[in-house]
């Protein structure tokens, strides 16, 4: 896992159509990415996702900055090719092709031998659940369909590194899942999986490392873990008491809880927020129960990246 | 190279499940021109039966030229409008400026194959009013290629600068007037009493292929010199092609 298979150095897109109009899309961003682990970037949208894939897969121009792939400078555009495939968020497929031919006409233009890329559409056709619609054309596939064909085209070739850019977008719950479960397959078996997304949860289920990108910008990168840890106060629990005596409060305070016990009252209920996460929740009922107070309802408060996101910009992710 | 190979063949292996749509699309539209004004009205004595000698150089140059144009516009127009389909061949290890090269050999493809279908029919067709004399099969073959390119030359700078709805448009005010006024149907000379016209029709490549074609079939008719016609078809490829070229990169990166 230490090797790192993406290196990039003041990375910069500036998208100027005239000398009037002229947007800093990526500004000057760094970072690396090891082999073998899922790196995602999160962020809303407009934040310059796009372009830095765009820019590491050769399809947007770099202003300034630089970046290699496993060593290959990602200006110098077939090299980089041969080492990478992209999964975009729009369907790409080739309409006037089947799906098998989608994945065969792919592995042809990499030069995979005949063989080989014959039985490699088997396999991966069956992997992704396709090998019943293969000799269909794809104008019919459904969204789940596609992004699942265009991983499968996409693996053809054996990349070193595979980019999904906002790959589950658009799609229902349940391909989404999916997709996640074919990413993890994926990546157990040694692929090194970059991807964007603005889904804090996606990133947070799927990815290793994450670099959190607004405005251009990277914000804060690590494990997703260490990342949560930034977020003032962390994990929370909520308790919905009748009342709470100041004899209930103290003897929460005794338990191991590393900050404060806050208390909020309402008309005819009181909240008692306390920080911790459920291995607190035991000793919380056994106070409760030896105060004999009325409790109505817990709550954990899990700090999402969300949270982390709103902590560092004031804005949430999907605003 | 294998890159590019795997290119053609994927366009090539579309083209041919599309075949007979290709072969109705490329030929109907001749075949009724040299109908009725090769055949129909020379027979009923309302054109002189000398015109099908006019006629066949031009409706194998409009022919030509039409299938090169269809044949790379169009897909180039839908490969790069709202889905971008043609991002998986983008994505292919080999320059941007050889997928480029690859359409044009297509295109040059589709528009020999027009030419191959068309040539008999019209002959058939017309058979009894023609006197054809090939002057020289090289200067054919190299009219033939450079009618080929010069076509799909056009049909890049096209599809990379109009998007897929403006494709009537781009019928009715682009390819529809550069086959009427391409000297297809006349022979350029003929225009000499409507000189601004003659002058003006100078910037078409259709006109040089459509001369070209009736120096070397049936020379008999008046037609303007191999030496120009091989300079204007040279000069249109170069100049479309670099702005094909242009075209296709611009529309390629982001």
């Amino acid at each position: 896992m230490e090797k790192s298979v993406i290196e990039i150095n003041r990375l910069t897109k500036i998208y100027s159509s005239d000398s009037r109009r002229r947007v800093e899309a990526v500004k000057g961003i760094s970072f690396s990415v090891k082999q073998g682990e899922i790196f995602g970037l999160l962020g809303p949208n407009g934040a310059g996702k796009t372009t830095t894939i765009g820019m590491l897969t050769t399809r947007v121009r770099v202003t300034s900055g630089d970046g290699h792939i496993a060593g290959v400078s990602i200006k110098d555009e077939v090299a980089v090719k041969k080492l990478i495939a992209v999964v975009p968020q729009q369907n790409n497929l080739d309409r006037s092709l089947t799906a098998r031919e989608n994945l065969v006409f792919h592995a042809k233009y990499f030069g995979v031998p005949k063989r080989e890329r014959e039985q490699k559409a088997d396999e991966l056709l069956e992997m992704m659940g396709l090998g019943q619609r293969q000799n269909d054309y794809v104008r019919a596939f459904s969204g789940g369909m596609a992004q699942r064909l265009m991983i499968a085209r996409a693996l053809m070739h054996a990349p070193e590194i595979l980019f999904l850019d906002e790959a589950t977008t658009g799609l229902d719950p349940q391909s989404r899942r999916l997709l996640w479960d074919k990413v993890r397959e994926l990546n157990a078996g040694g692929q090194t999986i970059f991807l964007t997304t603005h889904y804090m949860d996606e990133a947070d289920e799927l990815c290793h490392c994450i670099a959190i990108m607004d405005h251009g910008k990277v914000l804060v990168m690590d494990t997703p873990t260490n990342l949560k840890k930034m977020v003032p106060g962390g994990n929370r629990i909520e308790l919905e008491l009748g009342e709470a005596s100041d004899g209930l409060v103290e003897a929460l305070k005794e338990l191991d809880i590393s900050g404060e016990v806050s208390r909020h009252d309402e008309a005819d209920k009181v909240i008692l927020s306390i920080q911790g996460d459920q291995s607190l929740i035991a000793g919380i009922m056994r106070v409760i129960q030896a105060e004999s107070a009325d409790i109505f309802g817990v709550r954990l408060h899990q700090v999402t990246l969300e949270d982390l996101f709103i902590h560092l910009t004031g804005r949430r992710l999907r605003e | 190279m294998k890159t590019f190979f795997a290119l053609l063949e994927r366009d090539i292996t579309v083209l041919v499940r599309d075949l007979p749509e290709f072969v109705v699309r490329i030929a109907m539209q001749p075949f009724l021109f040299v109908f009725v004004f090769g055949y129909v009205l020379p027979n009923t004595g309302q054109v002189q039966s000398s015109y099908a000698n006019q006629l066949l150089p031009g409706i194998l140059a409009a022919s030509m030229m039409m299938a090169g144009v269809q044949g790379t516009a169009i897909p180039l127009s839908q490969d790069f409008g709202a889905i971008k389909e043609i991002e998986d061949r983008l994505m292919a290890p080999i320059r941007i400026s050889m997928v480029v090269l690859e359409k044009i050999v297509m295109g040059t493809l589709q528009s020999w194959i027009a030419g191959g279908l068309v040539f008999p029919l019209a002959w058939i067709i017309m058979r009894n009013n023609l006197s054809i004399h090939v002057q020289s099969f090289l200067t054919l073959f190299v009219l033939l290629f450079l009618v080929g390119i010069a076509s799909a030359a056009t049909g890049i700078t096209l599809g990379t600068s109009i998007s897929p709805f403006k494709i009537p448009l781009m019928f009715a005010t682009i390819i529809i007037p550069m086959i009427f006024l391409g000297a297809a149907y006349y022979p350029w000379h003929a225009l000499t009493n409507v000189s601004w016209l003659q002058k003006i029709i100078l910037i078409n490549p259709m006109v040089y292929a459509a001369e070209g074609f009736r120096s070397v079939l049936t020379p008999q008719v008046q037609h303007i010199s191999q030496f120009y016609v091989v300079l204007g078809l040279l000069v249109a490829v170069v100049i479309l092609s670099g702005v094909g070229l242009r075209g296709f990169i611009k529309r390629a990166y982001s």
